[in-house]
């Protein structure tokens, strides 16, 4: 009914080629952002229920907001170019470490040839978006496998850039200003001027990359470059056959997609963790973001939001609600309940829908177009 | 379908009521978090120790009936010991209660990291007793940070007082090897620096050799070691790290003897899995140890003898169990004198950080709390926060710790410096003043 686009007429080229054809989808979209940029920091700021305390901001939309940027990346080289990835955690340490590196100073002395390189602290904008471009270098050089090499044997080889950069910034102490533990603390967010502190701004702040960078990426994906990855996820050799470079389609997947988790990492380190170790994007951390895109939906940006919230905040809700509740079980036993479900719900899922959620919405979104006659 | 549908109705109802005669709590009432592990590989080590921490809170309220009347509430959150996790816990229980959380106690030293600047600003103390960041023991920089009764460097300081003894001196150190087997985490990195002065102040080689957590894998370690035979393998693990580096240290015949853990290496689930392969490991003591002492009574009439114990009544004099008694009592008692100060009501974390910057137990408080013989007298100041530095050592003999050495105390005059420097470098980088301590009362 209230979906229905009769009367909506594309007069021009433009109007058909728009991101977002249809008008209701523009308006729902409008009333979402309007929440998230006005409503959400209002009633933060105001204290007003469910935001009474920081707990909703801090421990759940920041977090969200940061692994659905780094879901969004995964998905490109995923979903949209079929590349099984799991080194996504190693992406964003990628770049959340040189994030932290530029933003305090990079020395490499080469006493061999008698100077030193040098590099002053960088602002922190500059700096975390040269930690996505450092992400983006070496997703292509982990990349140039997967010209040879396809699938699980793929996924096989980005687990070794897992492994090699979670060992280099544990064992290498240069990336960590050798800190005596290996934790190492983010720098002051200083954006021009502007001190990021409180969680409301830390929120803003996240809430705007990630409405940027989700933007670019759905005009990518629908634009020549998406058209290529999508050629070559669905058969390289006939994308080969109708003039598709796989070289340049796979490796811009790859930097694209690195480029994105990597500005994501270093959101996670500086805006999130604040101070942080290794162990914060291990190999759990890939597995993560890989069962996000799955669950969310292979090829959807709006897909990488849903996956992100749901394995995300549905653990933390399933192991709420029986505190909440009063219920008397122990911590324990809440937290096996909670895998026990969490498992079951994925199991339950991927049997009704092995697309995902994204599948879901836009099977529910047809039927809302035909109504009141869907089939 | 109408059945479905009552049920479902019905659960709901069931479900409304419990939550709304849950939080009908009296307002006369000192909430205090508990970030605990009971599952994951760190559970074994997890689980005794929160069970002495709630064991302690319920003796408190069933006992005294709170401290000085305002009973203690508390809600325990689940963290695995992952980082993540446990400041997805503090965030969620920072401020419940009337005043918000007393204090947090993550016993994880990534957590530790993770929440030291949280804490802060958000004015609640961090009490990390024996874990934590070392250098934090500099109360004019880490205001609310509280290393109780020894930090890594003083463990690091203890261990080679130890083996300078059984060596017959702290010059027959010089030339020896010493590893350090350490879990490849903060808590595991923590003690290195201390290590490296220690090594070049007395001239022992010190290798560090890392260990990936959770530490089950340590073969190429072991192998390391045989090749290398060092003459003591310093060992910095938790959970099944424990154990598995004994079982391990057995499979090349090092001997157990010339194993000394750090006091979370030290407890009967890391030495119980490797049977009699762990006969004469031994490990320091952050002061108490195994067994029973007054206080122990009192938990059995008051809590076990009405079946509201949270572990079986056999297992109450374990090293984590006394550990976790041990933690809870230093805040309430940090709370109780912050009372002093602040009045007999429900305090916020700021006043409690009062509190445990004037915290002094000695030994006759010690001993009116039942503890006596698991401590030293305690003294904490805003330039002390660690507030003691004494440590004994205890050896596995197959079937129960028994306690080999006199107590020790760490060598302020080493560690003094580098917690200056290193808190020096801290308070820079995130531009703190350091407070003034003499001014502090």
């Amino acid at each position: 009914m209230l979906y229905r686009e009769a009367g909506q007429f594309k007069a021009t080229y433009a109007e058909d080629m728009a991101i977002f054809p249809i008008r209701q989808d523009r308006i729902a979209l409008a009333v979402l952002l309007g929440i998230a940029f006005i409503g959400v920091p209002l009633l933060a700021s105001f204290r007003i229920w469910p935001f009474r305390t920081d707990y909703l901001l801090w421990a759940i939309l920041l977090p969200f907001l940061i692994l659905a940027l780094a879901a969004v990346g995964t998905n490109i080289l995923v979903g949209y170019c079929g590349q099984i990835s799991l080194g996504s955690g190693a992406f964003m340490a990628i770049g959340a470490y040189s994030a932290y590196k530029l933003a305090t100073g990079v020395h490499i002395p080469l006493a061999w040839l008698g100077f030193a390189i040098a590099i002053p602290p960088l602002p922190v904008l500059a700096s975390i978006l040269l930690g996505g471009l450092m992400a983006a270098c070496a997703g292509i050089l982990f990349g140039i496998p997967s010209l040879r090499i396809k699938g699980l044997y793929l996924a096989v080889a980005t687990l070794a850039a897992q492994f090699f950069f979670d060992w280099a910034f544990l064992r290498l102490p240069w990336f960590t200003n050798y800190a005596p533990s290996g934790s190492v603390n983010a720098p002051e967010l200083d954006f021009f001027g502007m001190i990021v502190r409180t969680p409301v701004e830390r929120y803003l702040l996240c809430l705007l990359f990630v409405t940027v960078m989700a933007v670019l990426a759905k005009n990518l994906v629908r634009g020549n470059l998406g058209r290529q990855w999508m050629a070559i996820r669905d058969m390289d050799i006939a994308a080969e056959l109708i003039g598709i470079r796989p070289l340049y389609a796979k490796l811009t997947a790859f930097a694209v997609s690195s480029f994105i988790i990597g500005v994501a990492g270093a959101l996670w380190a500086f805006v999130y963790l604040g101070s942080w170790e290794p162990l914060a994007f291990s190999i759990d951390r890939s597995l993560e973001l890989l069962f996000m895109v799955i669950i969310g939906g292979l090829g959807s940006i709006m897909g990488s939001f849903i996956g992100a919230a749901f394995i995300l905040i549905m653990p933390i809700m399933l192991n709420v609600i029986p505190t909440e509740l009063g219920l008397p079980l122990s911590t324990q036993t809440i937290t096996h309940l909670q895998f026990i479900i969490f498992g079951s719900l994925i199991c339950y899922l991927l049997i009704k829908e092995p697309h995902g959620f994204a599948r879901l919405i836009s099977i529910g979104k047809e039927k809302l177009r035909l109504w009141p006659f869907p089939y | 379908m109408a059945s479905i549908a009552r049920n479902v109705l019905m659960l709901a109802a069931a479900l409304a009521a419990a939550a709304l005669s849950a939080p009908a709590a009296a307002q006369n009432e000192q909430f205090i978090p508990i970030l605990s592990y009971r599952t994951g590989p760190y559970a074994v080590n997890g689980a005794p120790y929160a069970n002495g921490v709630v064991d302690y809170y319920n003796l408190i309220n069933e006992r005294d009936g709170g401290i000085n009347g305002v009973k203690i509430l508390t809600e325990e959150c689940e963290t695995g010991y992952a980082t993540d996790k446990g400041v997805e816990c503090y965030e969620r229980l920072k401020s419940k209660g009337p005043t918000g959380a007393a204090f947090i106690n993550p016993l994880s030293t990534g957590i530790t990291f993770a929440l030291t600047e949280k804490t802060a600003t958000d004015k609640i103390p961090i009490i990390t007793m024996g874990y934590g960041r070392a250098d934090s023991k500099n109360g004019a920089v880490f205001a609310y940070n509280f290393p109780l009764l020894g930090t890594y460097w003083s463990a690091a300081d203890l261990a080679i007082q130890q083996i300078a003894k059984e060596l017959g001196g702290f010059d027959k150190l010089k030339g020896r090897k010493i590893s350090l087997l350490y879990h490849d985490s903060p808590y595991g990195k923590e003690p290195i620096p201390m290590l490296q002065v220690l090594a070049q102040k007395y001239g022992f080689e010190f290798t560090p050799i890392p260990v990936t957590h959770p530490g089950v894998e340590q073969k190429s370690q072991w192998l390391a070691i045989r090749q290398n035979r060092p003459d003591y393998v310093l060992v910095w693990g938790w959970g099944v790290m424990n154990s598995t580096a004994i079982k391990e240290a057995a499979a090349v015949a090092y001997p157990r003897d010339k194993m000394i853990g750090v006091w979370w290496s030290g407890a009967e689930p890391d030495v119980t899995p490797a049977g009699d392969q762990a006969t004469g490991y031994k490990a320091l003591m952050l002061q108490h140890g195994a067994g029973k002492f007054p206080v122990h009574a009192d938990i059995e009439k008051y809590i076990y003898a009405k079946g509201k114990g949270s572990t079986e009544p056999g297992k109450i004099d374990e090293v984590l169990y006394n550990r976790g008694m041990v933690n809870a009592m230093l805040g309430v008692e940090a709370i109780r004198k912050a009372q002093e100060k602040f009045g007999k009501k429900p305090l916020t974390g700021e006043q409690v950080r009062w509190g445990l910057e004037n915290l002094i137990l000695t030994d006759a408080r010690i001993k009116e709390l039942g503890f006596e013989g698991m401590l030293k007298p305690v003294s904490i100041s805003c330039s002390d926060h660690e507030g003691a530095r004494y440590g004994r050592v205890q050896q596995w003999n197959g079937k129960a710790w028994k306690v080999i050495s006199d107590w020790s105390t760490a060598d302020e005059s080493l560690i003094e410096p580098l917690v200056a420097d290193v808190s020096a470098k801290y308070a820079a980088e995130k531009k703190i003043k350091p407070r003034d301590c003499a001014k502090e009362t």
